[in-house]
């Protein structure tokens, strides 16, 4: 009967339902995003137990070393990244450095190791998608944004540009595209990657960030150099024992030769997590008070009707239904909407999640997995019908006092 | 109360509109037998809307006692009372009875949701709802039809089954027939008596237009039972 009569009002019923929708689909979106980051950061990095970089703050470290966001202050010299290398503790050490850059993506110059080392979403290994790890000094391998963006395939050559955004370029010494990595869902995907010694290769007739007129050592001759890098820019670290990791941070970060720093991964994230927390409760707040504004609009609505329907109430009252059924009836109709809403607007999440998740990963590198109806999710909507029934008794309040003062005998 | 108590009895019944100190409304004495048919004639603004209110229970008398069916109604709590109107009192409005948006079926049924007792007494609900609907001269698929879809005359046929389903004992029609044309007057007025003196239910009909008063067991005028007071205070 409820039903009923929201049909008999299907216009403005439709647009407040659509409104709740909305609603509850850019809420549930939020806290979907929230979630997807918060987990796909903290899936960027496992199984490396320390971060060696230059002395900075430790965020700023993690950013840059994993993230590819911002740049290094300074670097680590290869004496220290030996000295380091060559500790008991240590179990394996994957240098990486960076600076140049191919079009819109970050070039890292690293070992063959960190294919074996790096480790993402608990422990999992990155692996060729289509050809393999580079063998010769020119070769490079892309992560799969990267080819994917550019159109690049196996033995395709790419010249790698001088530091970030710049015009100047390495045209003497072009690389070849000897392999593509599987879709990670990190900024791995976004990395041009080279040996640590072709970093150096590109960099023999440079000097102080700009290439000396004149001269350009042939390739040949530049694969026969030592090629031993005066620095890197960050190292990641995997000890023996997992009870020795504090004390390795300890010592590094004591260095005497070179102010150092030494972070753990999990921490620093955490630390990261708890710059965004600010950011991210005002997402909430926001996305909630839209919710909330969606459920005044239809308390709204339902005044609005409360004079139309003044005579429909008085019918109730005359076959006998007490006030309190008139006012259970508006609660009950508010619930409805509000569960319609809620459905819809989870049913618009969806939806929006299956256009949207290719289009987000690709801009943002955010993978948002399409997943069942999780808990939580279900105490939102949940409580988006206890808030309607609740913003309901406003007008409905009001009703059963005009009904009580009407009775039965409405002359309009 | 008991099946041989006056369906109605007022007794010195005194009304007084909320914030109107001088507009009052006083009944010394009016009964009405099980199975009449009344017709209770008065001007506008004579208290007829106020008396069929004291009856149903919406308003209570400031002294005196309201009796239906033996049952004084301002002796029983809000909620019995509108339970008791839903199983005592069959209502008719002069018009706009129905809830429009739904079917005829769900509007002749209704009251019975709010009376157990009328809801007792019919076996098959739809069954019934179909016979009323034949007996008022309604097509037989009008059930199934949104209520705000039929005509004056067809609406207020529906409103009188509705009025009729469950058998209350009593009938109230507030001018049922005001917005209809003659014609139409005069069969709606045939088929609610046949119905009503078919099942012994007792019918008030209030109106103003007294040509109707043949048709009725007695015919009472507001002014004869009843005394307003207009002085100013």
């Amino acid at each position: 009967m409820s039903l009923g009569s929201l049909i008999a009002r299907a216009l403005t019923v439709s647009i407040t339902i659509l409104a709740i929708a909305l609603s509850v689909a850019l809420f549930l979106g939020v806290e979907k995003i929230r979630t997807g980051a918060k987990a796909s950061f903290a899936d960027t990095i496992s199984g490396t137990d320390l971060i060696v970089g230059a002395r900075s703050g430790s965020v700023q470290l993690l950013l840059y070393s994993v993230f590819r966001i911002g740049n290094a202050t300074n670097n680590l010299t290869w004496q220290s990244y030996q000295d380091i290398a060559a500790r008991p503790q240590v179990d394996w050490i994957v240098p990486i450095s960076l600076g140049d850059s191919h079009r819109q993506f970050r070039v890292m110059g690293t070992t063959p190791a960190f294919f074996e080392r790096y480790k993402y979403r608990s422990g999992q290994s990155l692996a060729v998608q289509d050809g393999a790890i580079m063998d010769d000094l020119f070769d490079t391998v892309l992560g799969a944004d990267v080819a994917a963006t550019l159109g690049y395939g196996i033995g395709d050559p790419i010249v790698v540009s001088h530091g970030l955004a710049s015009f100047s370029q390495h045209k003497d010494q072009p690389f070849r595209v000897s392999g593509i990595l599987e879709k990670t869902g990190t900024p791995v995907d976004r990395t041009v990657i080279v040996s640590l010694r072709a970093i150096e290769a590109i960099h023999v007739d440079w000097q102080s960030g700009a290439q000396r007129p004149g001269q350009s050592t042939p390739a040949d001759v530049i694969r026969n150099m030592a090629l031993e890098p005066q620095a890197v820019s960050a190292a990641l670290v995997g000890v023996k024992s997992r009870l020795q990791v504090f004390g390795l941070q300890r010592s590094i970060n004591e260095y005497p030769q070179e102010p150092l720093l030494a972070i753990l991964p999990g921490v620093a994230l955490q630390e990261l997590w708890q710059i965004v927390g600010i950011a991210e409760t005002a997402l909430i707040a926001v996305s909630a008070m839209v919710v909330v504004t969606a459920l005044i609009g239809m308390m709204a609505t339902i005044f609005s009707s409360l004079n139309e329907r003044r005579r429909e109430m008085a019918i109730f009252r005359a076959m006998g239904a007490r006030p309190r059924v008139v006012l259970a009836l508006l609660v009950l109709e508010a619930m409805l909407m509000a569960a319609l809403g809620a459905i819809l607007g989870l049913a618009c999440l969806y939806v929006g999640l299956l256009i949207g998740q290719p289009m987000i990963d690709s801009a943002f590198g955010l993978w948002l997995p399409i997943e069942p109806v999780t808990l939580r999710e279900i105490w939102v909507l949940a409580g988006v019908v206890v808030a309607g029934a609740i913003v309901s008794m406003v007008p409905a309040l009001r009703a059963y006092r005009m009904s009580l003062a009407d009775g039965m005998m409405v002359k309009i | 109360m008991t099946e041989t108590d006056p369906i109605l009895h007022f007794e010195d019944v005194r009304y007084r509109w909320p914030g109107r100190a001088s507009f009052g409304l006083n009944i010394p004495d009016l009964t009405l037998a099980r199975s009449e048919t009344v017709l209770l004639l008065g001007e506008s603004g004579a208290g007829k809307s106020t008396l069929l209110s004291l009856i149903c229970g919406t308003v209570l008398a400031e002294s005196g006692r309201v009796l239906v069916a033996g049952q004084n109604i301002a002796a029983l709590s809000p909620g019995r009372r509108d339970r008791f109107r839903a199983e005592q009192i069959g209502l008719i409005f002069q018009q706009f009875n129905l809830l429009p948006f739904a079917s005829v079926q769900d509007n002749i049924l209704l009251p019975l949701r709010f009376a157990p007792n009328r809801r007792k007494r019919v076996t098959d609900m739809p069954a019934e709802a179909k016979r009323l609907c034949i007996d008022l001269g309604l097509p037989q698929d009008v059930l199934s039809a949104k209520a705000g879809a039929l005509s004056v005359g067809q609406q207020q046929r529906v409103a009188a089954a509705r009025a009729l389903i469950g058998t209350p004992p009593m009938i109230i029609a507030d001018e049922p027939t005001s917005s209809l044309d003659a014609a139409t007057q005069a069969t709606f007025l045939e088929l609610l008596f046949a119905q009503s003196r078919a099942h012994g239910t007792t019918l008030l009909m209030v109106s103003h237009d007294a040509r109707l008063s043949s048709q009725f067991d007695r015919v009472i005028h507001m002014a004869d039972i009843a005394k307003t007071d207009r002085e100013r205070a």
